[in-house]
This record gives C-alpha cells, sequence and structure tokens, in this order.
C-alpha cells in the first residue's frame, strides 16, 4: 500500500510518499498514524498530534475510525487551507 | 457548462469568464480570490494532490448543480508557487436569476475552504516560512450550508 504525504506532514516525513507492508493488527487509519508515530523519529515529528492528522482513503476524506481494507493509497494531510 | 480546472498556469479571468457567458446568461455571479502581499509575503505556495484536488473540486461542482438550477458553472483553483496580486481561485456561477447565481458562488467559495485537498504556505521577505493554519471562522461558514 502506498501512502500518501501533503503539506507539513510530507516535509517532516521527507518524502511525498513511501510503499509499505502494513503489520498485523493495523486496521484503521487511526492505527495506522499511530504506528507511523511510533515506528522512528520522523514518524513521531510528523504525527504527534493526531488531532492535527486528516486522511483520505479511496478518494474521500474520512476518519481515524475508516478502516483501510485493501486500499491502494492512503493520503495523510493536515486540515485544508485552500480558497 | 460545468468547466473545472486545477492548475499551476496563471488563470486568466477574462479568458475564462469570455468562455464562461459565451451562452449569455441572465444572472452571473463572480469570486476571484487574490494572494495578498500583507506582512511582507514574497511568495504563497499552494500543495495539492494530482488527483484528488481535482476530484474534490469536481464534486464540490456537482453539489452546486444538484442545490441551484444553474446554467454554467467554472471553477478553477491555481497550485504551486504564486506572487502577491496573482489570482489563486476563481468561481463563475450563473442562472437565470441572480438568488441562484449568488447563493452557488458563495456556497462553492465557502466549501472549498473545507473540503478540498489544498494547502497554503507563506514565504516572507525576512526568511521565514510557514504553513496556514485552517481557522475556525472558515469550518463555521462552511458548515451553515448543511
Amino acid at each position: 500500500m502506498r501512502i500518501a504525504y501533503f503539506a507539513w506532514v510530507r516535509e517532516r516525513m521527507g518524502v511525498a510518499e513511501e510503499m509499505v507492508a502494513l503489520p498485523e493488527g493495523i486496521a484503521t487509519v487511526g492505527d495506522l498514524v499511530g504506528w507511523l508515530a511510533a515506528r522512528d523519529a520522523r514518524g513521531a515529528g510528523a504525527f504527534a498530534e493526531p488531532h492535527r492528522i486528516r486522511a483520505a482513503l479511496g478518494g474521500a476524506m474520512v476518519g481515524p475510525e475508516a478502516l483501510i481494507g485493501d486500499a491502494d493509497e492512503v493520503a495523510l494531510f493536515p486540515p485544508v487551507t485552500g480558497g | 457548462m460545468i468547466r473545472v480546472a486545477v492548475q499551476s498556469a496563471a488563470i486568466d479571468v477574462a479568458a475564462a469568464l469570455a468562455a464562461h457567458d459565451a451562452g449569455g446568461h441572465g444572472a452571473s455571479a463572480s469570486f476571484i480570490g487574490r494572494v495578498r502581499g500583507d506582512g511582507g509575503l514574497v511568495e504563497l505556495f499552494l500543495d495539492h494532490h494530482p488527483v484528488l484536488t481535482a476530484n474534490g473540486l469536481e464534486d464540490l461542482a456537482a453539489q452546486a448543480g444538484a442545490r441551484w438550477r444553474l446554467e454554467a458553472l467554472t471553477l478553477i483553483h491555481r497550485v504551486g508557487a504564486m506572487a502577491p496580486g496573482d489570482t489563486i481561485v476563481l468561481v463563475l456561477a450563473s442562472s437565470a436569476h441572480r438568488a441562484e447565481a449568488l447563493a452557488a458562488c458563495e456556497f462553492l467559495i465557502d466549501r472549498l475552504k473545507t473540503d478540498v485537498m489544498l494547502w497554503k504556505r507563506e514565504s516572507f521577505a525576512d526568511g521565514r516560512s510557514a504553513w496556514v493554519e485552517q481557522r475556525e471562522t472558515d469550518h463555521d461558514r462552511a458548515g451553515r450550508w448543511g
């Protein structure tokens, strides 16, 4: 599965996207954010405050409770600021 | 006619209006958002998703088309690096009568601030650079539309 990062999440992760194999027990977007925060220093820097993270799955914005399932891409990013 | 675009090229407001208004609609409302040079800002950068940003704009356009009887809708958002005075976003909504055109235009600009994958980063003359934080008032305005 691909994880795509945007805005300051991308800057703190140091990459725009990465391919990962999800470990056992990572079922929801919230689980994924928690796993990334614990994985390394960059993840800790980007995901220390999960309430500031938004996600998109299969083209739609979703909450942390959303099941990742067999999605090709999860996008993780801060609250949007367009317009 | 619905036209939606996400582009790094400058938005040509006059050309967009000419194309939009070719049908000669009864009432057309417009919103033009431009980069302000407040506080010594020298660059505004808009980050976006290569697919989902355009999808989000198209979804908003479809929602507006379902809520109001529109004859034409143009929604163009610029991405990438911009300078003060540059046009960031252009919304054109046309209907037979003003109320629907004005309401659709306001709905679109309110919702694209909260529903579409776009992120602003401001860079200033003194070298500072920071991502813009979402404002509570933007959510309040977007929430009015239910």
